[in-house]
């Protein structure tokens, strides 16, 4: 695997001289390692893959939340010069295959800045459609805003809806409809939200 | 046909010709229901309902609905949980709750207080007994449970759980067995190891009690 | 053209001056014909379609996120109800990826259950597919009867082996849950041999029908380009002439032991996804009959494998294997505890619905409905 990857690298960084690749190893038994890329070159690269290499087929994006930098360096480990990121950030991490070549995967990773501020991304929807609810989703879901996407709106969760469920510090909400259960914690709860059942 | 790794076949469905005679295709289909329903009145694998609750379709020896607790002999002294709570932890809806029985001086008396399941909320999925290291839980095949207490008639503490090994025997005969070879030869081990353990004990003794004679004897 | 409105009311609302008027109509969430609660915010031109926005999360439960509260053991009687018309496919493809990610060998025997299980679930799929979408060309009621009756005996079979019709929680880490009961290969063989004739009487019953002709030839074809960009996989996209199977092009479990075809449509039409399920069958029915030939003995289950306080080592794995409805996978991220840090599923119906709206555009309503129905969705996976 490390040296499909590697190969890989090697062709974008000789296509694309100036793009911000890193390898990024996966110390799990799996060794499906992958590329980081930074923002501004994603498009540029993704697009070089699906027209040079022949990655035509964009199956999965994953979203995931980074509440501790240290966390994301033990499973994606970075080597070599630029040190990663100290604080948390969001990540989306791409699944590409070739349908022609039948290759894969090539996984992709980017990166926002932060969680709270700078959480842009650019959507690749205009290279793949396959991302067009999916980026939707992690839209969704984790509050990453993917710059260029045509329909950037909530999916699974209603629109009037405030928070980004998956990310790791959500708070899920206590105002459910009072229900007798075993559970001590959600009849604890329960019995918070509506004081008026605090004698039952 | 041969086995030729990843070369298409191109096999394009053959679709007969738009309108051939038109009708054709829904005469055949409609010979096909006719077939169906005269056939579904003498031949039996067309009859594929049963009266219920008159008749009952045979249940599978191995179907799994919700779970239930063993007991030997004794419902209470002889319920095989001690109240580890490796099921509350293991279940995915977390549907179970445990609670440790203890005695006046907060030491555990290895059993449960309060073992309720919520049967509107456990999903079958028997992960409780496939998790359980004391062999005392264990899915039942019983589905008849509606209910007209939505909460406290699906809430099902330790007296409706709890069911006697006999029970067991007879829902599920291969598993209990062999549940049952392997608790009595732990058992037999175990006071094998403790006749052991006394007969050292009192050999210890002896020897103890001879050398202090011994020694008394010296003086 | 009308934009989509970014607020949906739920009646019928009439757009424009009197001359171009547009009608917008809410298509579900509780119809018949959308296979669940899934609803479709069409625009429409008198018949026409002119705009069409899926609308999504009505069956929406964070699957992904209670996972990530429980352990690794607890999410799989969860994926049972992501798609629960194949619950034992959800099952491989989550199996393997936790093989995957803690390096875990799979057992000869165990190989060969899975293979046999996961072909069963595609039958058990497509043929609830051919009742399905007749229901949708409004034939509701004998097609439906049909497939399901043969269905039953699949779960039947389904029942005597994990102890559930449907929720089957039935794959471990390293191999199934138990082994085989006595018995149970010889019934599913003889299944296997009379599910052919079953096969041939449906064929007779649907492909030649003038009014499934009339109404499923020539509607919702894209391009094939179009199709792959879009993340179409499965059935959608091998109607459309597109070799691309993951099953023999990127080989899991032990599929590169049996000889079967990967059937192909040319236009891709809704016609062509319907005969496509029926040629994929006839090849279920291939590799079922040669998996029972050669079930060896031995483990069901890795016995190395420990079921209590399972943690993988550090690292992340992305596994994929050829579902019934397309290319399902799962992504997990672990951090060496015993709950996934992060648990991703790749689910098939959900993208295969990007293009909805391109199939649709320009044709009639009706057509939605057969268009829709042709992708197979399943709305436990699409909302998950």
């Amino acid at each position: 695997m490390i040296a499909e990857t590697e190969a890989i690298l090697g062709e974008i960084r000789t296509a694309l001289p100036d793009a911000t690749v890193t390898l990024l190893k996966n110390p799990g038994p799996a060794a499906q390692h992958s590329l980081l890329i930074g923002n501004d070159d994603l498009l540029r690269v993704a697009g070089f893959l699906r027209e040079a290499l022949a990655f035509d087929l964009l199956s999965n994006i994953t979203g995931v939340d980074w509440p501790d930098a240290k966390k994301a360096d033990a499973i994606a480990i970075h080597e070599g010069e630029g040190m990663p990121s100290e604080i948390g950030y969001l990540e989306t991490v791409y699944h590409l295959f070739s349908t022609t070549r039948r290759i894969g995967p090539l996984i992709l990773r980017a990166r926002t800045t932060d969680r709270d501020q700078q959480v842009q991304i650019p959507s690749l929807v205009s290279l793949f459609r396959s991302a067009e609810f999916q980026e939707r989703e992690i839209f969704d879901l984790y509050g990453i805003q993917f710059t260029g996407h045509p329909d950037l709106r909530r999916i699974l969760m209603w629109d009037e809806f405030v928070d980004h469920p998956m990310r790791k510090d959500y708070v899920a909400p206590d105002d459910y409809e009072y229900e007798p259960t075993p559970h001590d914690a959600v009849l604890e709860k329960a019995r918070k939200h509506y004081p008026s059942l605090k004698d039952e | 046909m041969e086995a030729q790794p990843n070369t298409p076949a191109t096999s394009p469905p053959d679709k007969p010709a738009r309108w051939v005679m038109p009708g054709l295709g829904l005469f055949q289909g409609l010979a096909v229901t006719g077939k169906n329903m005269v056939q579904s009145f003498y031949k039996k694998e067309r009859m594929t309902t049963v009266q219920y609750p008159e008749e009952r379709a045979p249940i599978s020896p191995n179907f799994r609905n919700f779970p239930f607790l063993v007991y030997d002999n004794d419902p209470k002294a002889g319920l095989r949980c001690t109240a580890c709570s490796i099921c509350e932890k293991e279940c995915p809806p977390q549907c179970i709750y445990i609670v440790l029985e203890r005695d006046e001086n907060g030491k555990s008396l290895k059993r449960p207080k309060v073992f309720d399941i919520d049967l509107s909320v456990c999903m079958n999925c028997g992960i409780c007994a496939e998790v359980c290291p004391f062999d005392s839980i264990y899915m039942d095949g019983e589905y008849e449970l509606s209910t007209d207490d939505r909460f406290g008639g699906l809430l099902f503490g330790l007296d409706r759980l709890s069911k006697s090994a006999e029970y067991h025997m007879k829902l599920r005969p291969e598993q209990a067995s062999e549940v049952m070879a392997r608790r009595k030869a732990d058992e037999e081990k175990k006071a094998a190891a403790a006749a052991a353990k006394i007969a050292k004990a009192k050999a210890d003794a002896e020897a103890k009690k001879a050398a202090a004679e011994e020694k008394g004897g010296e003086q | 053209m009308v934009s989509a409105p970014s607020t949906y009311s739920s009646a019928p609302i009439l757009e424009g001056s009197d001359a171009d008027q547009l009608l917008r109509v809410s298509l579900g969430p509780q119809h018949p014909s959308t296979h669940g609660v899934f609803r479709m915010n069409v625009v429409l031109d008198g018949e026409t379609v002119v705009s069409l926005k899926p609308v999504f999360g009505y069956l929406h439960r964070n699957h992904e996120k209670i996972a990530e509260g429980v352990t690794y053991l607890s999410s799989m009687p969860y994926t049972d109800r992501l798609d629960y018309i194949c619950p034992l496919s959800n099952n491989w493809a989550y199996a393997s990826a936790v093989e995957k990610l803690a390096g875990i060998e799979v057992p000869e025997r165990a190989e060969y259950m899975r293979v046999i299980l996961a072909e069963l679930t595609r039958l058990i799929n497509h043929t609830a597919f051919m009742g399905f979408i007749l229901g949708d060309m409004g034939a509701w009621g004998s097609a439906l009867m049909y497939a399901f009756r043969e269905r039953e005996l699949i779960l039947d079979l389904f029942e005597d082996l994990t102890g559930a019709r449907m929720m089957a929680n039935f794959m471990r880490f390293g191999g199934c849950r138990n082994d085989l009961p006595a018995g149970w290969a010889e019934k599913c063989s003889v299944l296997v041999d009379d599910y052919g004739p079953f096969l041939d009487e449906m064929e007779k019953f649907l492909v030649g029908n003038e009014i499934l002709l009339a109404r499923c030839q020539d509607v919702g074809q894209l391009p094939k380009e179009t199709l792959i960009n879009g993340g179409i996989t499965g059935p959608m996209l091998r109607a459309a002439g597109v070799n691309y199977d993951i099953r023999k092009a990127d080989p899991y479990g032990i599929y590169e032991r049996f000889s079967f075809r990967i059937p192909l449509g040319d236009k891709g039409d809704c016609y062509d996804r319907i005969m496509i399920r029926f040629l994929e069958m006839r090849e279920s029915l291939k590799i079922l009959r040669q998996a029972l030939d050669q079930l060896p003995d031995g483990d069901y289950v890795n016995p190395k494998i420990k079921i209590r306080n399972f943690k993988p080592p550090v690292g992340e794995a992305y596994a994929r294997i050829e579902g019934p409805k397309g290319e399902l996978g799962f992504h997990l991220i672990s951090d060496g505890t015993v709950n996934p840090y992060r648990y991703r599923v790749r689910p098939p119906s959900f993208i295969n619905l990007t293009l909805l709206e391109d199939m649709c555009l320009g044709l009639d309503l009706a057509d939605v409905v057969i268009i829709l129905g042709s992708i197979d969705i399943v709305l436990g996976e699409v909302d998950r």
